[in-house]
């Protein structure tokens, strides 16, 4: 841990029950679990954008959750600025402004916003909970200006108009507005352009990107999309099943992948360009089920190098050499 | 020689405020075994040409001028009954959304069987099972697989199972709108070489409609650029993407991040694509283009040949070249 870091998460885990049927909790002890989140360590360094990528079910999403205490853990920790917020009572929360600090925009513009509020309304929502403001004249400045950031000009002709009346690429920077509004420190970015069109998508990571800069603040980018995640992210973690298999600076996890996950994940986007035909994939099969995930190494059932310590040991996610790391027994 | 040739196409929505353009004088061809990618934003048309192409329009959309020979049947032209021949056996489409495109109340094998049933008459419901256990064997699933209801199945199954639906009756053309979508980028890639490794071996014409450029150059052997109901550019996947030529093309392929290139900054285009009840005057992307003069808000642009290459484009930048 470093006084530098915004966020540090340290052996995270959560494991939702599954229900079970009556006679199955009578007659059988052996409760199960879904390993959402299984012993995840990382931490985000002030200004930074850490991609958090992965398939389907491998626990990004609960991670992020975990990260902004919307949900508590099963065991481990999260500090924000030093502080534990893990053990933080809802009171507590409020009283140190956490809930202010941290801030999520959602994956899917169409269903986040109310439909019944005005632009207005849905971005000054957030002021009036957290009563950073003294008079309705204040509220509307910051929404004024907090629109004018996230280039919905001229702000006035979008104030009073509904979530229906706007495209897709404008309900995606409502809904970034409301966040920003708050002045945040670290916000968590869950796939918030996997529901866009190619054209806008580019418009929102530009601005993600500018607001990093003007608010200096941290960002947790959710995605499954490496190509977007290495021109977003400083630093990219690949999960699989509730684990962290890699972690790294884009680069290297990009150019110098070490995990043989992380090489099926890259060389399965396939790249605009006709020449560099994606070459076969290494991997087959889907993710399996996290509530009995494979004994050893998780992958160990998908890969194509496993051998007999695969599948009886877990390996650790060691350091191999500046911020690159990796859990895999083949990689020295 | 083409298989399917498509000539000046316009279908229209008729709606109360008036028609909707969505496909507005489209020409492409495809060839026999050839694979040939459609690409636009949404709401640019790219779905009413499947739709048009398997005369499966609903009921206020109609086929208003054009032709689309399938080698030399105009079937704009023949009778429902007559198309009753056609859909399935020689076309066959992969809809769109592999989660919601299978009927949750009935196994996979029920409503593939139920496609072979009803398009050849002739066979028996023992045959269709077994007829029904090779396609899923084809797309890489289990036989047992059969019983397995949708909800059984994960997105990549779900979509392998929608494939097998559409090669029962050995089409000469599948039409595979968005396969890709809403897929991780594994299952994803799965499914793309299962649809090529069928291409080679039933030596399939296809047309993969989707918005992800990438796939395309990954896949196809043409491109066909779409908007606004009209196509832009249309080439082969090498010269187009070496150089496109259209702004609309370039601001498409420069709008997405490549995982192989240097980080930059991203571009994307401005706006959004134009009401097509009401389409603006003139090239319809003059309103987002950067380059845009005079000419292009008042004449809509004829379709150029570049260098006797197969490279079509319609834009006024290349007409005097």
């Amino acid at each position: 841990m470093s006084e530098n870091n915004v966020i540090d998460v340290l052996k995270l885990k959560k494991w939702f029950p599954v229900r079970r049927g009556f006679f199955q909790a009578l007659f059988s002890k052996k409760e199960s679990f879904v390993r959402a989140v299984d012993d995840v360590s990382f931490d985000i360094k002030a200004k930074e954008v850490f991609g958090l990528a992965g398939e389907s079910g491998s626990g990004k999403t609960t991670t992020g959750r975990l990260v902004l205490k919307i949900i508590d853990p099963t065991s481990g920790k999260v500090f924000f600025k030093g502080e534990d917020i893990t053990k933080l009572s809802r009171k507590q929360m409020k009283r140190k402004q956490l809930r202010r600090k941290m801030q999520t925009v959602f994956q899917e513009p169409y269903e986040s916003l109310n439909p019944r509020k005005t632009v207005m309304d849905i971005i000054a929502e957030g002021l009036r909970i957290q009563k950073v403001v003294n008079s309705e004249k204040e509220v509307e400045e910051r929404v004024i200006k907090t629109l004018d950031d996230v280039k919905l000009v001229p702000p006035n002709e979008f104030l009073s108009r509904y979530p229906h009346e706007l495209s897709g690429g404008q309900r995606q920077r409502v809904a970034v507005a409301r966040t920003f509004i708050l002045n945040p420190e670290f916000v968590v970015a869950d796939e918030p352009i996997s529901m866009l069109d190619v054209s806008i998508r580019a418009e929102i990571l530009n601005l993600f990107l500018d607001l990093v800069e003007k608010f200096n603040v941290s960002i947790l980018y959710i995605t499954h999309d490496l190509a977007t995640a290495r021109h977003m992210c400083h630093r990219i973690a690949i999960m699989y099943l509730g684990k962290i298999m890699e972690m790294g600076t884009a680069e290297d996890i990009v150019y110098e992948p070490l995990h043989p996950y992380t090489k099926a994940l890259i060389s399965a986007v396939p790249v605009p360009d006709p020449k560099s035909r994606r070459t076969r994939l290494t991997i087959k099969g889907e993710i399996p089920s996290p509530i009995n995930p494979p004994s050893g190494c998780r992958f160990h059932t998908r890969c194509p190098i496993a051998e007999e310590i695969c599948r009886k040991e877990e390996p650790e996610l060691i350091n191999i050499g500046k911020e690159h790391y990796v859990a895999c027994h083949k990689v020295k | 020689m083409s298989l399917l040739e498509v000539e000046n196409l316009r279908t229209y929505y008729f709606m109360k405020k008036g028609p909707v353009k969505a496909v507005d004088g489209v020409d492409f061809q495809v060839k026999e075994g050839q694979a040939m990618g459609l690409a636009g934003e949404s709401g640019c048309g790219k779905t009413t040409v499947a739709l048009s192409i398997m005369k499966i329009l609903p009921s206020r959309g109609k086929i208003t001028d054009g032709k689309i020979l399938l080698k030399d049947l105009d079937i704009a032209r023949i009778s429902e009954k007559e198309m009753r021949k056609i859909r399935w056996k020689r076309i066959s489409l992969v809809f769109q959304g592999a989660m919601n495109a299978l009927d949750p109340l009935y196994s996979l094998g029920d409503q593939i069987e139920e496609a072979i049933l009803t398009h050849k008459t002739e066979l028996k419901r023992k045959e269709a099972t077994s007829r029904t256990e090779e396609l899923l064997e084809l797309v890489g699933m289990e036989r047992k697989r059969i019983k397995s209801y949708p909800h059984e199945l994960s997105g990549g199954m779900r979509q392998r199972g929608l494939i097998a639906m559409a090669l029962a009756c050995n089409p000469e053309l599948l039409i595979a709108d968005e396969p890709g979508t809403a897929l991780d980028v594994i299952v994803q890639a799965q499914v793309l070489s299962i649809i090529e490794d069928l291409r080679k071996k039933l030596n399939l014409a296809a047309i993969l409609i989707t918005h992800d450029l990438s796939i395309i150059a990954d896949t196809c052997d043409k491109v066909a650029i779409m908007y606004a109901g009209k196509i832009v550019e249309y080439a082969d996947v090498s010269d187009l993407f070496e150089e496109p030529l259209h702004p609309y093309t370039q601001g498409l392929i420069y709008a997405f991040p490549n995982i192989k290139s240097a980080r930059t900054r991203m571009n994307s285009i401005p706006g959004s694509p134009p009401d097509l009840l009401d389409p603006p005057k003139g090239c319809r992307f003059h309103p987002r283009c950067t380059y845009a003069k005079t000419i292009c808000k008042e004449q809509e642009p004829a379709v150029t040949k570049m260098r006797g290459k197969e490279h079509l484009v319609a834009c006024h930048l290349y007409e005097n070249i």
